[in-house]
């Protein structure tokens, strides 16, 4: 422990020294086992760190919280159960028949902005779910145009009643849907690179999936507070 | 992140950055007060929380300021402005809560130089087989100090400087007493 480099070895390890520092480190290694065999082991404390797997949480936490928050009048919701209720994982061909499902579903935009998030994706969810593995690389025109004028017919009715939003949620909203076009974006961008990729593929549709979703829910929130 | 020198691979900061857009949603509605969309982002987040919490802080009270992290992030979320993932600013806020109820114990005070005493005392009496362990078992042994700066370099990807800031304390300080940390785990683990 008296030799001077040996206090520097983690910060050798983690490229901290300067390059001039560094080369002299790394002569003195060649010559001294005792910081070369310190510098391995410190090395496998790094690694161990990095490879700790976190454990499940062993106790349930949530209903000291919902307490605490003011929320434990409302049922802690059976999240597993819900899922199972309206299963919305959408392949491809299941959110083409959803952006069909939910222009068609009402006479316009408003019809659209009254009605819950669940019910056409519950009936998207009870049509036979393609393997996922098997989605055709690529998204249909067809269903790319249906999603934007899903989009389009709810993002007219979101402007219509968002001066009945709070501007805080008008704000994280709009910041929201942004952070969704980007990945967006960024799916259809690694599709072109790689249209065979079954999760990129997923990725795209459930990222298409949550932006209807939000501007749904923006749109019952508009409503709500008229 | 600086790029480790000797083949130490780098840290993922935020593993569950793919998923921020589905936080975005439960955030936006969490926002609005939404207890349901809360509980959802709970959900997907309380294991590596209470992982953090546990290995910056122990075992003994982690479940309580799980929860104490939650509860802020309620209170704060009208806070948050979106510059981060909302996994990221969720564990700054986390980081923060642990130092909170350190600070509120009273174990703070000179907890830095008490800690340069003992690692050196530690390191020396743990040389034995019989006195291997595992991780974290080990990092439990460290003095709070060396065990938070370890946590949040080596196991959470922070940086030198960002631990400094956080912890109100030099980088030099932090480098030193993360590698006093490496060298009483070496002794310690099997």
């Amino acid at each position: 422990m008296t030799d001077r480099w040996m206090d520097r070895l983690s910060e050798y390890l983690d490229g901290d020294l300067a390059p001039g520092e560094r080369a002299a480190l790394e002569a003195h290694l060649a010559e001294c086992p005792t910081c070369h065999a310190t510098l391995h082991d410190l090395r496998q404390v790094v690694n161990r760190a990095h490879a700790l797997v976190d454990r499940p949480v062993g106790t349930e936490l949530w209903g000291g919280i919902a307490t605490r928050i003011g929320a434990s009048g409302a049922p802690v919701v059976d999240l597993a159960a819900r899922r199972a209720r309206r299963r919305i994982t959408l392949s491809l061909p299941q959110l083409a028949a959803a952006a069909v499902l939910l222009v068609a579903a009402g006479a316009g935009a408003t019809s659209l902005t009254l009605r819950p998030p669940s019910p056409a994706p519950s009936a998207v969810a009870r049509t036979t779910a393609p393997d996922v593995r098997a989605i055709p690389a690529g998204l249909p025109d067809k269903a790319e145009q249906s999603f934007d004028t899903a989009v389009r017919e709810l993002e007219q009715a979101l402007a219509a009643g968002r001066s009945r939003l709070s501007p805080k949620t008008v704000t994280i909203l709009e910041r929201n849907l942004a952070r969704i076009d980007v990945a967006i974006e960024e799916a259809r961008a690694a599709l072109e690179a790689d249209p065979a990729n079954a999760y990129l593929n997923a990725h795209l549709a459930n990222t298409m999936q949550q932006k209807l979703l939000l501007l749904q829910q923006a749109n019952t929130l508009a409503n709500s507070a008229s | 992140m600086p790029t480790p020198a000797s083949g130490v691979p780098a840290l993922t900061r935020d593993p569950s950055e793919p998923r921020y857009a589905a936080d975005a949603v439960e955030v936006t509605l969490a926002a609005s007060g939404d207890a349901h969309a809360f509980e959802r982002l709970y959900r997907r987040h309380v294991t590596r929380i209470h992982n953090l919490v546990r290995r910056m802080h122990g075992p003994d009270d982690a479940d309580e300021v799980t929860q104490d992290v939650f509860v802020r992030a309620w209170e704060k979320l009208g806070t948050f402005r979106g510059e981060s993932t909302f996994s990221t600013w969720l564990h700054r806020l986390a980081v923060n809560v642990v130092l909170t109820h350190r600070e509120a114990r009273g174990r703070r005070r000179n907890r830095f130089s008490d800690d340069e005493q003992l690692l050196a005392g530690a390191a020396a009496r743990h040389t034995t087989p019989e006195a291997a362990m595992d991780l974290e078992g080990a990092l439990a042994r460290l003095p709070d100090g060396a065990r938070e700066i370890f946590v949040l370099h080596d196991v959470e990807g922070y940086r030198h400087e960002e631990i400094a800031e956080m912890l109100g304390l030099a980088t030099g300080t932090s480098k030193s007493q993360l590698h006093r940390a490496r060298m009483a785990l070496r002794e310690w683990l099997d």
